[in-house]
């Protein structure tokens, strides 16, 4: 069988998606934020949502994700992509609105835009990238930082005393009367990535039918800013991060 | 009131003819949060429903900081969207305002001015003009600042501020205060506009984030640029921007200056009050004439210069510690003499106190 025998459309079994452009990703390698990007494209262009969505990027390591996936994007303010979303979502209101956001942004800067969007139950999808450590600036320590974990700004370990506790923004989410949809997602293996994608696709289609907000965390590795190979971050967040972060869905209201 | 008859007159308070003018005129959006002396603003778009007639948005926000990214994001997405608030409350959107003014976004941000600093009062005041004039946030950048004296413009500049933030992507402020937001005028309301259509808003803003179609690139509203040098272009680009409003869109108003030997500048409701303290002064065979800036920023600051020329003296009269002075000491450049006064905390100068100031700080200096 020769090359051009092989390389026919009926034999595709996967490609990149359409959506989602050749530019290099300034991403570490062994970050998640590729992964779930590409997720996110997928999802838009298995709705067909490919010329009716709107993103909203956070402050933080995807500030830049504008630059990968081909739809229109706002950058936001640091903590400020809900209420960004919040007035795209009801002034656009056939549109797929969603925002892309890290624990700094989302559960700290930004807790009080995300709680509140959440609980006016805005038709919008958070994706929540949950890496415990603030990426971008170098690895400090952010609010969803575990106990004991050694971060630029707590390099003797999270103490309760100096530093209080992580906080479980999710299981927050799940309490909230406007939310529809909220679970916790990894993206470590080929299993966790085909939940984590039929998560975020559940949550833009309750974004399109009016059911409320939806909150898909996904627990992330952040292998710079923990200072371990890709590998071990691996590792170290299946063994750490996941039992305090438990893995699946916490809320899913049926019509 | 909204229902009110074109060039019907109708008696209502500053706050209430912002809002009623917001619906008339083709307002998509409204996004605030209670702050005395403004609170009519969001309390008469609430009962006028206007989400049931025109299709007006209306929404409490969480706190003045999700009120402003409210409206960036409506203005991102091509929508005619504004926020109000008073001086604390303004404070806390500057991060925002800053955003919209990087990342080129049009929006209105309406301030019905309170005394500070920090809490302060919720008594009148003027003394945000620095705040808004000289950008307020992080970055080298201008709003468009406009200053209504009575509840008339309060009504007339909120189609018009929203011209201006379209017409050169830029966030556009109502700087009012307590009095005129407070006060009840006659007044006669916009005639109705209806909102853009959506072909409307795709023809007229291509630049704005509704959704990619295959027929163009994708949108993007950001302020962020991470090479130094492509991040001056953006710089360059924004002083150009303000160096043509400098030049196209100063607005004053002149009264009794053609005569007159000595010049109060005044804006908003402390205009109101010179023209009180033009006629005692005239009364007294003082000759005073009033520049009332209507933009604070671009600044009339040729229309100073000319008239400082033939001036003896000129009175910066301000509720506040001396903040316009500073641009009228910039455009007179030394040619006459320049003095201010202004009350604050919320005290509201008698007409009578300003006459005394006049000839204590002018008259009796150059004479």
């Amino acid at each position: 069988m020769t090359e051009e025998e092989i390389i026919r459309p009926e034999n595709l079994v996967y490609k990149k998606p359409t959506l989602m452009n050749d530019r290099p990703m300034h991403y570490c390698p062994g970050c998640s934020h590729g992964v779930v990007h590409k997720l996110v494209a997928e999802v838009i262009e298995e709705m067909g949502m490919e010329e009716k969505t709107v993103g909203i990027c956070p402050v933080g390591c995807a500030v830049f994700a504008y630059n990968y996936l081909d739809i229109d994007w706002i950058e936001a303010a640091h903590g400020r992509a809900p209420a960004v979303a919040t007035a795209i979502k009801r002034l656009w209101n056939d549109r797929l609105v969603f925002t892309y956001q890290g624990d700094g942004d989302l559960a700290c800067i930004g807790t009080a835009e995300t709680i509140h969007a959440l609980n006016r139950g805005e038709n919008i999808a958070v994706i929540f990238i949950n890496n415990a450590i603030y990426g971008m600036t170098g690895g400090q320590m952010a609010p969803t930082t575990l106990m004991g974990m050694k971060t630029a700004t707590c390099p003797y370990g999270r103490q309760a005393d100096l530093h209080g506790y992580p906080l479980k923004i999710t299981e927050i989410a799940a309490t909230l009367q406007g939310t529809c949809y909220v679970s916790r997602q990894s993206v470590h293996n080929v299993a966790a990535i085909r939940k984590a994608k039929k998560a975020i696709r559940k949550a833009f289609e309750n974004s399109m039918s009016g059911k409320g907000s939806s909150l898909v965390e996904i627990v992330s590795t952040c292998n710079a800013g923990w200072k371990m190979s890709p590998e071990k971050a691996n590792k170290w967040m299946e063994e750490n991060m996941f039992p305090f972060y438990p893995l699946g869905d916490l809320k899913d209201i049926q019509p | 009131m909204a229902k009110a008859a074109e060039g019907e007159i109708v008696l209502m308070k500053g706050n209430e003819a912002i809002a009623h003018a917001a619906i008339r005129c083709g307002c998509d959006g409204y996004f605030g949060y209670p702050i005395t002396p403004q609170s009519e603003v969001l309390e008469t778009l609430a009962a006028e429903k206007p989400w049931e007639t025109t299709g007006m948005v209306v929404l409490q926000a969480e706190s003045e900081v999700a009120s402003i990214n409210m409206v960036y994001g409506a203005g991102a997405a091509g929508k005619r969207a504004f926020t109000s608030s008073s001086s604390p409350g303004v404070a806390l959107m500057q991060e925002g305002i800053a955003y919209m003014a990087g990342a080129e976004v049009p929006g209105l941000i309406v301030n019905v001015q309170r005394g500070g600093p920090g809490l302060g009062t919720i008594q009148p005041s003027q003394s945000d003009y620095f705040q808004a004039t000289r950008g307020g946030g992080n970055g080298d950048y201008n709003v468009i600042v406009l200053a209504p004296a009575s509840v008339q413009e309060m009504a007339d500049f909120v189609d018009l501020a929203f011209d201006l933030a379209f017409k050169y992507r830029n966030p556009t402020m109502i700087l009012s205060d307590g009095i005129i937001g407070q006060m009840m005028e006659k007044v006669v309301l916009p005639p109705f506009k209806p909102r853009r259509t959506e072909a409307e808003i795709k023809e007229t803003c291509p630049w704005a984030t509704w959704g990619k179609p295959k027929t163009r690139q994708p949108n993007i509203i950001t302020s962020l640029d991470i090479d130094p040098n492509s991040m001056e272009q953006r710089n360059l680009h924004l002083q150009k921007k303000y160096q043509t409003i400098r030049e196209q869109e100063v607005r004053y108003e002149e009264l009794f200056c053609d005569d007159a030997e000595y010049l109060i500048v005044a804006f908003g409701s402390a205009s109101r009050i010179a023209l009180k303290v033009i006629e005692l002064c005239r009364a007294e065979g003082i000759k005073v004439g009033l520049l009332r800036p209507i933009t604070l920023w671009p600044f009339p600051s040729k229309r100073v210069e000319e008239l400082s020329t033939r001036m003896k003296g000129i009175l910066s009269f301000e509720i506040n510690a001396g903040q316009m002075i500073e641009d009228i000491r910039l455009a007179v450049n030394g040619k006459t003499k320049v003095a201010h006064y202004g009350r604050m905390g919320g005290i509201v100068p008698t007409p009578e106190e300003v006459v005394e100031a006049l000839k204590q700080n002018i008259i009796n200096q150059t004479n």
